[in-house]
């Protein structure tokens, strides 16, 4: 079997603070493969976004990787000297967040935020850079493109940035895009577009895209193959079908029940008591032990590891020993 | 839809916003002023008990007819009627105090709705005060009855009267939201307007609010308004549904008939574009265009630029909420002259 495009082997990360060593994301090991959508779901601080940073070498201090490796085609990147990272990122991994905002330069053009970036990366004359440029747009799915291209951000609604922010991404043909909640600000008929069009990208050109979210309708609608996190660790990875319609961790499961679904007629929705524990609270053993309907004795003391459950794997110390 | 009065009626009800530039530089670059009709002629009323949603994209003018209804912003023209009472005859404040207290509303963000200086204690009691809701003579008596009364509404939300004590920045997203529906119920209301009360929350903690807030209806036989823009949400929630579109209502039905038959071309459209968590593989129709600006909305049915089946009348004309059948009123022109939509929509 080939090797996959993107391995993460028992990645840590770590926050040094003046309280001690706080582990916000520990040990977590998945794959994604050349043209794949990989979804990473989770509550609010489970580490989705630090895994993200981490394999684009953007985790910002006191933040840091404290274990693990990433390899990119077979190679480590998670300890490349910065200069090696930012070219490396500008070549390879593209990253679109939540906040187009954040991408794009108010003070610039698009035009000329795009076709800056594809001159850095290419030997491409000015003209040829915005063929390019209009080119991507285009693919994007902006209309007009000949005129919108001299025009600056603020002049986009929020769907089109983050369409600008994609072409942006896609300049340098990159092998990976990591897309951190990039719907999560758009409405529901802009954000269809966006995952449309993200699909799309993936099966033309075979990018790989990390999709990052805490949206499992999202999830469903797109990703091949999803990790759902909880605090800092991966409690359940499979394809996503399996994980949506039959989750085998009981957290996986607690998240699943507790979405309304349309057509699904029920008075309450299914609930797991409490919230996540924050970072520096959180419990020895399975994380999710005190939440646990299903806790036994053991769940206090031992760190469950990913084993097979059925089609997916999950972390819980029920599946020891092939049981139940 | 039934002949008893509503417990309350929104008529007709507008209100527009002056989003001109300053007077100044408005006269000297001889610009006329903008107004933005942020809600533009709406009509609908909700009867005692149950639970009536408002859906939309961002910018539709859900929030502001929330606050419109509560009386946060006066409305542009229109009447809005609580109990058959309409807001607008009632000049005095004390004549408007107690329909005001049996309305309240919750806020999205749960941590900036909540003052961060007060404790929690406070927080909730301070309806209780303003309406002076106590009914024991002497302060010490009343402060007795308020201290009590807090801990009562905090175990009614699932806290402790011991929470009491602490301040909101030490609660997480969903306690300082279970602390809003504590204030919201501290002044005894029978209609709580619901301004996305979960759109800032996980999932898990949604579902706990959520339960906690039907529950609450039952037991205090509490009257909604709901604004999201969460699809399955509001299925979950509601009996009937208005679904808007740039400041107007599109279309209004009662839940089961909105969901198994979306009649106008937008509630359509923006069914289609929710993700399918069951994941059936159904087709979907790409979704096309974006909400226009809505200080130059489109001539006619402002959705006239995205709907596949809009013709010459529907650029000129605006369609008005028409009854179709009891269970729903659309404001369509293809949907009163039977235009043949099936070839469009799946
Ligand atoms: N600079 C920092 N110092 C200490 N802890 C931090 C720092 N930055 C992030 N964390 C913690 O790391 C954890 C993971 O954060 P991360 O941003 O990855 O969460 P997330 O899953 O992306 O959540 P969200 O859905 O809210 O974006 C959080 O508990 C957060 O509090
Ligand atoms: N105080 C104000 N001054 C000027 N314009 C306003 C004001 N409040 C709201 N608007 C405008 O009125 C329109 C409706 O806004 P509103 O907040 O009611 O929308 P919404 O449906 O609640 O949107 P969201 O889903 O984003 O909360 C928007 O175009 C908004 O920009
Ligand atoms: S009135 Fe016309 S444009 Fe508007 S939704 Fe109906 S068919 Fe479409
Ligand atoms: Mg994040
Ligand atoms: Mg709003």
């Amino acid at each position: 079997m080939s090797v996959p495009l993107l391995q993460i082997n028992n990645l840590s990360i770590e926050f040094n603070t003046r309280r001690g060593n706080l582990v916000a994301v520990e040990d977590i090991s998945f794959e994604v493969a050349e043209g794949e959508i990989f979804g990473i779901v989770g509550e609010s601080g489970a580490g989705k976004s630090l895994t993200g940073k981490a394999i684009i070498g953007l985790l910002e201090a006191p933040g840091r990787i404290s274990g693990g490796k990433i390899l990119l085609n077979n190679e480590r990147i998670d300890n490349l000297p910065y200069e090696q990272m930012r070219r490396l990122r500008g070549k390879s991994i593209g990253m679109v967040f939540q906040d187009p905002l954040t991408s794009l330069n108010p003070l610039y053009t698009i035009g000329r935020q795009l076709i800056e970036t594809i001159q850095t990366h290419t030997n491409h004359t000015a003209t040829q850079a915005k063929n390019r440029a209009l080119e991507l747009l285009r693919e994007v799915g902006i209309p007009a493109a000949e005129k919108r291209i001299d025009q600056f951000p603020h002049q986009f609604s929020g769907g089109m940035r983050q369409r600008v922010v994609i072409a942006l991404a896609l300049c340098v043909n990159p092998k990976l895009i990591i897309a951190d909640e990039p719907t999560t600000a758009l409405d529901v008929s802009i954000q269809a577009q966006i995952l449309t069009l993200l699909k799309n990208l993936c099966r033309k050109h075979g990018t790989a895209v990390i999709l990052i979210t805490h949206d499992m309708g999202v999830i469903a609608e797109t990703a091949n193959r999803v990790a759902v996190m909880y605090a800092g660790k991966i409690a359940e990875i499979g394809p996503v079908r399996e994980v949506v319609q039959n989750p085998q961790h009981p957290y996986a499961q607690g998240l699943m029940a507790s979405i309304p679904v349309i057509g699904r007629k029920m008075k309450y929705l299914a609930q797991i008591d409490g919230s996540m524990p924050r970072i520096a609270e959180r419990p020895s053993g399975c994380a999710f032990h005190p939440r646990c309907p299903h806790a036994i004795e053991l769940c206090n003391k031992q760190i469950p590891e990913l084993l097979n459950k059925g089609k997916t794997k999950a972390a819980c110390l029920l599946f020891r020993n092939g049981n139940p | 839809m039934s002949s008893e009065t509503p417990l309350l009626k929104v008529d007709a009800v507008q209100r527009f916003f002056d989003v001109s530039k300053p007077w100044l530089n408005r006269v000297l670059a001889n610009e006329p002023k903008l107004l933005l009709k942020a809600v533009d002629d709406i009509s609908f009323s909700i009867r005692k008990g149950e639970t009536f949603s408002l859906v939309g994209e961002s910018g539709c003018g859900k929030s502001t007819v929330a606050r419109l209804i509560v009386g946060l912003y006066p409305t542009s023209s229109g009447s809005i009627e609580f109990e058959g009472t309409d807001f607008s005859t009632l000049s005095k404040r004390n004549q408007m105090a107690p329909l005001r207290r049996r309305m309240t509303m919750i806020f999205q963000d749960p941590y900036t709705s909540l003052n961060p200086r007060w404790r929690v204690r406070d927080i909730i009691a301070e309806p209780i005060r303003a309406f002076g809701l106590t009914n024991t003579g002497g302060i010490s008596g009343s402060r007795l009855q308020i201290f009590n009364r807090v801990a009562e509404l905090l175990e009614q939300v699932g806290l402790s009267a011991a929470d009491g004590d602490k301040y909101p920045h030490e609660f997480s997203g969903g306690q300082c939201q279970r602390i809003s529906i504590a204030r919201a119920l501290a002044s005894e209301p029978d209609f709580i307007v619901c301004d996305e009360p979960t759109s800032a929350l996980d999932v898990s903690v949604q579902a706990q609010i959520l339960n906690l807030m039907k529950n609450l209806q039952r037991e205090l036989e509490l009257t909604y308004l709901f604004i999201s823009h969460d699809l399955a949400v509001v299925y979950h929630v509601s009996d009937n549904i208005g679904v808007m579109y740039l400041g107007r209502l599109c279309e209004i039905a009662d839940k089961e008939t909105l969901f198994t038959n979306p009649r106008h071309p937008y509630t359509r459209m923006l069914f289609n574009a929710i993700p399918d968590i069951n994941m059936s593989g159904k087709e979907r129709i790409p979704v096309s265009g974006e909400v226009p600006n809505p200080i130059e909305p489109p001539s006619g049915c402002t959705f006239h630029p995205r709907c596949p089946i809009a013709n010459e009348r529907c650029k000129r004309e605006r369609p008005e909420l028409q009854i179709v059948d009891s269970h729903s009123q659309v404001a369509c022109h293809a949907i009163e002259e039977k235009r043949n939509m099936e070839v469009h929509f799946i």
